[in-house]
C-alpha cells in the first residue's frame, strides 16, 4: 500500500490557486478590519474644539477648490443627458418628460456618483499622496513624539471635511446638471422651457434628494477613509518603498475608492428602494 | 542601587526576518548624558524609537522607572511619553510650515498657552540656536545644518525632561557641532534633563557624556563611562573607537586623542626614551566664557587657543591634543623642565596677540556690564618619566597649573 499520495501537476496548480485566494481573502478581511478601526478612531476625534480651524481649511481645499471642476463636469453631463434623452424620448413622443428624466437621473444616481469620482480624482489622490509623503519623511512619527495624535491631527479633519463637502458639491452638481440639460433640451433643441422646469419640479420628491444626499455622505466617508488609509500605511506596502510606495498608495486609493463608490452605490440604493 | 530610568531587558527586534537588536540588555539613568555609538545599521535609531514607543520589541521588555511599558495603562504611558522629546536623524520638520510655526507647533498642539506666550517661547529657542534670520522660511529653504537646529529648537521648546537625540550634530561645522553639544550641557544643568544621544563626534561627545553604550553586532558591546571603554582592551571595541577618531580634532586642528597616543608611544619607543621630555597642560574655563559671551563665542576662543598652541609648539617639535573640553596637553620631546618652562613663558607673552586679542574682539561685540568678565589661561609644566601614562602626566600638569595670561574686563569684573 502506498504510504503517501503523489501530488500531481493539476492538483498542484489547484492548490496554488486556492491558497492564493485564501491569502488574498485573509489580507482583504484584515485590511477591512484595520480600515474600520482607522475610521472609528478618526471619526471620534472629529468632535473637538481644536479641530474647527483645521476642518475649515480642509473643507476649503476638498470642497471649495473642487467646486469648479465638479460644476464643469456637471454641466457637460447634463448637456449630454439632454441630447441623448431628447432623441430617445422623441421616438416615443414623450419629449415633455425630458425634465423628469434628466433631473431624476442626476439627483438619484449621477450626481452623487460622478461628484464622488471627481473629488476622488482631485482631492482623494492628493490626500493619499500628502499623507504618504508625511509618513515616509517621518513627519507622522514626529507628530507622535510631540504628543500629537497623528490620526486626530491629520485624518479626522479630512474625513470631516469630506463628509461636509460631498453632499454640498452633489447639490451643486445636480443644479448645474439640470441647467446643462436645459441648454441642450430647451435652448438648442427647442423643448418648451415651462414644460421642462415643470417636469423637473413635479418629478423630484424629497425622498430622491434625501437619497442622493445619503449616498453623498456615505461616499464622502468611504473615499476619505480609503485615501487616508492608503497614504497612512504606505510604508507597510510589500510592493514598494519610499517614493514608489507613495505612488502605489495613490493609485490604490483612487482605484479602490472608485470601485467602492459603485459597490456602495448599489448597496445604498437597494436599501433606499 | 539606583533604579534605571529606562531599562532594556532581553529586547529583540527583527525586520523582515533580519535581527537588528538581539537580546539587548542596557540601562539608562536619570540626569545623565548617555551616548550610543555603533556602526551604521547596528540598530541605534531603532533602539531610540523603542524608548519613545514608535517601535515595539518582538521579544523582551522595556521598563520605564522599573515598570514594563507594555503593562502600563495608556494614560500612565502617555504621561511619561509627554516628558520625552525626540530629535530625528533626518529632522522630520513639518515641511508645509515655517521655522517659527514648526518650533511653536508642540506648544500650540499640547498646551493652552496664549498665542503671545507661545510665540515668545518659540522665539527664545530660535534665538538660542541662532536661527533668527530663518524665522519665516520653510524647511526646504534652509541648509541641512540649519534644519537640524530648527529640529533641535522644536525638541527643546517644551522643556522636556528626557531628550532623545538621533545624531544631533550631523551636517554641522565644528564650531556649531560643539555649540550644540555645549547647549546640551547647558540645558542639562539648567533643567536637569536626561539626554540619550546617538553621535559619532569623538572626542567632543565623550567630553559631555556620563555613560557610553557601544552597540556591536546587534548586542551591547560595552556599557559604562568612556574611560572604562578604553581600558577594556576588547580588540573589536578598540578598533571601532579608533576608526571613529580621526587624526585631527576638528574644532581646534590639534591631534586627535588616538593620534596623540600614537605620537606619545612612538616617542617613548624611540631613542628619545632615554632623553628628558616635558609636558604642559593648558586650560581655559569655557563655562565662564560661555556664560559671558554665549556658547559659540566660547568655542571660537577655544578654537583660537587650540590653533595658536598647535602652530606655536609644532614649530619647536611639540605635539598637542585636547584632553577634555577645555584642557590641552602638549608634549615637548627632548626638552627638560627648564627648557619647557622657557617655551611656555615665551608662549604666554605672545598669547596676548594670538588669543587674548581674539577674546577681546569677541567681547567688544558684546560690550556692556552684562558681558563683563575676567578670564585666565592656566598652564602647568611638568617633567615626564618614561613610565608615565598620559593620565598621570595630566594629573601632574594639573597640580602645577598657574595663571599665564589674563583677559581683564574693561569694566572691572570679578576674578574667576
Amino acid at each position: 500500500m502506498k504510504e503517501y499520495y503523489e501530488i500531481t501537476e493539476p492538483m498542484n496548480i489547484l492548490a496554488s490557486f486556492f491558497s492564493a485566494i485564501g491569502r488574498w481573502t485573509i489580507r482583504a478581511v484584515g485590511n477591512f478590519g484595520a480600515m474600520a478601526v482607522f475610521f472609528f478612531l478618526a471619526f471620534i476625534n472629529i468632535f473637538r474644539a481644536r479641530q474647527i480651524r483645521e476642518i475649515t481649511n480642509q473643507t476649503y481645499y476638498i470642497g471649495a477648490k473642487s467646486s469648479l471642476i465638479v460644476m464643469l463636469v456637471a454641466l457637460f453631463t447634463g448637456m449630454v443627458l439632454g441630447l441623448q434623452l431628447f432623441y430617445t424620448l422623441v421616438k416615443f413622443g414623450s419629449v415633455g418628460a425630458l425634465g423628469s428624466a434628466i433631473s431624476l437621473s442626476l439627483v438619484r444616481e449621477l450626481g452623487p456618483v460622478l461628484t464622488a469620482i471627481m473629488i476622488t480624482a482631485r482631492a482623494g489622490s492628493a490626500m493619499a499622496a500628502e499623507i504618504g509623503i508625511l509618513r515616509n519623511s517621518e513627519q507622522i512619527d514626529a507628530l507622535y513624539t510631540m504628543g500629537v495624535d497623528p490620526i486626530r491631527y491629520l485624518i479626522s479633519p479630512k474625513i470631516a471635511a469630506s463628509i461636509i463637502s460631498f453632499p454640498l458639491l452633489t447639490a451643486f452638481f445636480d443644479l448645474i446638471g439640470i441647467i446643462g440639460g436645459y441648454i441642450t433640451g430647451v435652448v438648442l433643441l427647442g423643448t418648451n422651457a415651462g414644460t421642462y422646469f415643470y417636469r423637473v419640479q413635479s418629478s423630484i420628491d424629497i425622498v430622491d434628494i434625501r437619497g442622493g444626499f445619503i449616498k453623498a455622505l456615505v461616499f464622502g466617508a468611504i473615499v476619505s477613509c480609503i485615501c487616508c488609509f492608503q497614504g497612512y500605511f504606505c510604508h507597510m506596502r510589500s510592493d514598494g518603498f519610499g517614493a514608489k510606495s507613495v505612488g502605489l498608495a495613490t493609485v490604490s486609493a483612487v482605484v479602490i475608492s472608485c470601485v467602492m463608490i459603485l459597490v456602495s452605490d448599489y448597496v445604498v440604493t437597494s436599501f433606499l428602494m | 542601587m539606583e533604579t534605571p530610568l529606562i531599562e532594556f531587558r532581553n529586547v529583540t527586534k527583527r525586520f523582515n526576518g533580519r535581527t537588528v537588536l538581539d537580546n539587548v540588555n542596557l540601562s539608562i539613568y536619570e540626569n545623565q548624558v548617555t551616548t550610543i555609538i555603533g556602526k551604521s545599521g547596528t540598530g541605534k535609531s531603532v533602539l531610540l524609537k523603542h524608548i519613545i514607543g514608535l517601535l515595539k520589541p518582538d521579544e523582551g521588555s522595556i521598563l520605564f522607572q522599573g515598570t514594563p511599558i507594555n503593562k502600563m495603562k495608556k494614560a500612565e504611558w502617555e504621561g511619561h511619553r509627554h516628558r520625552i522629546a525626540y530629535l530625528f536623524q533626518n529632522n522630520a520638520l513639518l515641511d508645509s510650515m515655517t521655522v517659527l510655526e514648526n518650533v511653536a507647533f508642540p506648544l500650540r498642539q499640547t498646551t493652552n498657552l496664549p498665542k503671545a506666550e507661545i510665540e515668545k517661547r518659540a522665539m527664545k529657542r530660535i534665538e538660542d540656536l541662532e536661527l533668527l534670520e530663518a524665522v519665516g522660511k520653510f524647511p526646504s529653504e534652509l541648509s541641512g545644518g540649519m534644519q537640524k537646529r530648527v529640529a533641535l529648537a522644536r525638541a527643546l521648546v517644551t522643556d522636556p525632561q528626557i531628550v532623545l537625540f538621533d545624531e544631533p550634530t550631523t551636517g554641522q561645522d565644528p564650531i556649531r557641532k560643539n555649540m550644540i553639544l555645549s547647549m546640551i550641557i547647558h540645558y542639562r544643568k539648567k533643567f536637569g534633563f536626561t539626554a540619550i544621544m546617538i553621535s559619532h563626534d569623538i572626542p567632543d561627545v565623550f567630553f559631555i557624556s556620563d555613560r557610553v553604550i557601544i552597540l556591536w553586532e546587534g548586542g551591547v558591546g560595552f556599557e559604562g563611562p568612556y574611560e572604562d571603554a578604553l581600558k577594556q582592551n576588547v580588540p573589536m571595541i578598540d578598533e571601532f573607537l579608533r576608526s571613529l577618531d580621526g587624526f585631527e580634532d576638528q574644532l581646534t586642528g590639534l591631534l586627535s586623542r588616538e593620534a596623540f597616543k600614537m605620537h606619545y608611544s612612538a616617542m617613548l619607543g624611540s631613542a628619545a626614551r632615554e632623553a628628558t621630555s616635558s609636558a604642559a597642560l593648558f586650560g581655559v574655563r569655557l563655562n565662564i566664557l560661555s556664560e559671558a559671551l554665549g556658547a559659540q563665542a566660547a568655542l571660537e576662543a577655544l578654537k583660537a587657543l587650540g590653533e595658536y598652541t598647535n602652530r606655536y609648539f609644532n614649530a619647536v617639535g611639540g605635539f598637542s591634543a585636547r584632553r577634555s573640553r577645555d584642557e590641552i596637553l602638549t608634549i615637548f620631546p627632548h626638552k627638560n623642565l627648564e627648557e619647557a618652562r622657557k617655551l611656555v613663558e615665551d608662549y604666554s607673552r605672545d598669547l596676548e596677540h594670538g588669543v587674548i586679542d581674539h577674546i577681546r574682539d569677541i567681547a567688544s561685540g558684546n560690550s556692556g556690564e552684562a558681558t563683563c568678565f575676567d578670564i585666565h589661561i592656566h598652564a602647568g609644566v611638568t617633567e615626564i618619566s618614561p613610565e608615565d601614562t598620559i593620565d598621570e602626566i595630566i594629573e601632574k600638569g594639573r597640580a602645577k597649573q598657574e595663571i599665564i595670561s589674563t583677559y581683564r574686563c574693561d569694566f572691572g569684573g570679578n576674578d574667576q
